[in-house]
């Protein structure tokens, strides 16, 4: 894609965050554009979640600044995410295993008849058009999500965020557990979410996957940006070497 | 077919419970399934079905109230002084209801604002709604109240009462607030995964705080069904009542986990408990053997259904 066609969707500066003693992240900076899919990798534990999870509005930075839009914030909360158009599938899903499909893909969004009385019956039936869109199979729309095979409950989270789509959709090693089938449609639709002018996040550990979505990777090791490259720029051994630390690429 | 047992077990049990009752008891006495015994147990089970309501919303959302019986005892003694200092009968309600609000909303917001655990913050109030009402009263009871009042505990609406005309109204508020309102999803959404709810951008603390809130009010409106029928506020009414309301919730279908919970299920529970202590007393079964009967019922058919529940809860939890 040709630098003029992007737009600069959200920015992180210097995001930190430590869980006790642990740091997470040591002084993050991402740059994040519209109609470009941008990886995420690194080791188990580099931080990736943490920081995705800071701009959905799961948690709160120590410090740091995420820009979206121009607009800068020091934190966020989810309804904020949501409302600036911040979509993501958690990597543990989030979703309440003990009501059914479609009232997890609707969670905090159900439709309402007579401005009281939650619309089941359209939460069915969008919930199964967007099921069948997706080419995610279920056994019922009726099921409950406890019910479903890890790959079905990464579909239901997947599906609830293409729904409600907005302008970054955030995926955390969204097919981890899925089949290759499922698998298969999920990167198609990702890709094709890049191609309609979503800004898209992927984390995975699958480089394959990810030299064959994105268009730019982002190297985190140990809670710091080695380096964010052109995939055309870089192969998946230089990757992999960045990620384990045998080496370090210079930007 | 499968599907609708699996889905509605804990209500198809209880009715064949309730069904199996009243045939065994039709049987022993003649008396049993008469319209004034019927009756007498609809009036009975009136209080029980509201308190119980309550505390189908707060542990479906994952949480316990062990406060509703204080609550009761409390708010109660606040409409009887008000009546007693001349104030007239909507002016008590006025004062009197909100109490029980008032409860609700300190154990949601010391709950969801100190992230504390509802046992003890509602086990706190507990203690404190008791020994205001002991306070207030020095112990003794109110009695004497108007009769618009006393028409709230007893009076007749054609063939029923005001409590069982009630109880019935908040039952259908009820089950159309679980399972056609955002509150009764996010109720039962906050019981299943609280962070999941949170992520989806609710505010949590409203929901959860609106809940104690809910079940609160429902205490206060027993509360004054129970003075109003006796004609007397005693400080220690509603002594373990919670007990009963947290049996007759889980029996009905929820787990103490939270994430389930149905209203008909409660209401059914409270009618299975009211029947049986009303047929051991037609059967003049001496009154302790009655509470012992009813512990090992309530046992037997708690550890029944959280057996069931932990069996699924492997996959739904
Ligand atoms: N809630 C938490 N409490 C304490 N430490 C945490 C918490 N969440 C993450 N951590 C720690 O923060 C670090 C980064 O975790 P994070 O989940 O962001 O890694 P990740 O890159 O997503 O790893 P993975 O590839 O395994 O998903 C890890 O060392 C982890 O142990
Ligand atoms: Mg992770």
């Amino acid at each position: 894609m040709a630098e003029a066609e992007k737009k600069l969707f959200l920015q992180v500066r210097n995001l930190k965050k430590s869980y006790g003693h642990v740091e997470a992240l040591r002084g993050v900076d991402l740059d994040v554009y519209t109609g470009e899919i941008l990886a995420v990798v690194g080791d188990n534990g580099a931080g990736k979640s943490t920081l995705i999870k800071s701009l959905a509005g799961a948690l709160v930075p120590d410090s740091g600044k995420i820009i979206v839009e121009g607009q800068t914030y020091e934190q966020l909360n989810p309804r904020q995410a949501l409302d600036l158009g911040i979509s993501t599938v958690y990597q543990d899903l989030s979703l309440v295993n003990c009501r059914d499909i479609a009232t997890n893909v609707f969670l905090g969004r159900e439709p309402l008849k007579y401005r009281l009385f939650i619309d089941k019956k359209k939460m069915v039936q969008d919930s199964i058009a967007l099921f069948n869109q997706l080419k995610i199979h279920i056994p019922s729309i009726h099921a409950l999500v406890g019910r479903l095979s890890g790959g079905q409950r990464q579909g239901v989270a997947v599906a609830r965020a293409i729904k409600f789509g907005g302008k970054l959709l955030i995926f955390d090693e969204p097919t981890a557990a899925m089949g290759i089938q499922e698998t298969a449609a999920t990167l198609s639709l990702i890709k094709s979410l890049g191609k309609q002018g979503y800004a898209v996040i992927i984390i995975s550990h699958n480089l394959h996957q990810v030299f064959s979505l994105a268009q730019r990777i982002c190297i985190i090791r140990q809670g710091l940006v080695v380096d964010t490259v052109s995939t055309a720029d870089i192969t998946p051994n230089q990757v992999v070497s960045m990620i384990t630390g045998a080496a370090q690429v210079p930007s | 077919m499968k599907h609708f047992i699996e889905k509605y077990f804990s209500q198809l049990l209880l009715t064949a419970v309730l069904l199996i009752l009243v045939i065994v008891l039709s049987c022993k006495t003649p008396y049993f399934f008469t319209w004034a015994n019927c009756y007498n147990i609809l009036d009975q089970t009136s209080i029980d079905i509201i308190l119980a309501l309550g505390m189908a919303f707060v542990i479906s959302s994952g949480g316990i109230d062990l406060s509703i019986g204080s609550t009761m005892a409390f708010s109660g003694i606040v409409m009887a002084f008000a009546m007693k200092a001349g104030i007239p009968v909507w002016g008590s309600l006025a004062m009197g209801l909100p109490v029980g609000i008032l409860v609700g909303a300190c154990n949601g917001l010391l709950i969801t604002g100190l992230n504390l655990s509802p046992l003890v913050i509602t086990l706190g109030f507990m203690s404190i709604g008791r020994g205001m009402a002991l306070i207030l009263t020095k112990s003794s009871p109110i009695f004497g109240f108007p009769n618009t009042f006393k028409f709230l505990g007893s009076g007749h609406i054609g063939p029923i009462n005001f409590p069982i005309l009630l109880a019935a109204i908040l039952v259908v508020i009820s089950w159309v607030l679980l399972n056609m309102t955002k509150w009764g999803y996010y109720a039962l959404a906050l019981g299943g995964n609280d962070e999941a709810v949170r992520r989806a951008g609710v505010s949590v603390w409203q929901y959860r705080t609106s809940i104690y809130i809910f079940c609160g009010l429902l205490a206060a409106i027993a509360g004054m069904i129970t003075i109003a029928r006796l004609n007397s506020a005693d400080p220690l009414a509603g002594w373990m009542v919670e007990t009963d309301a947290i049996a007759a919730v889980v029996l009905g279908g929820a787990s103490l986990n939270g994430g389930k919970g149905s209203i008909a299920g409660t209401v059914l529970a409270c009618l299975v408990l009211g029947t049986l202590d009303n047929g051991l007393i037609l059967l003049a079964i001496p009154s302790y053997y009655q509470k012992l009967l009813c512990g090992i019922v309530i046992i037997l058919a708690l550890v029944f259904t959280e057996l069931r529940n932990r069996k699924e809860s492997i996959s739904v939890s």
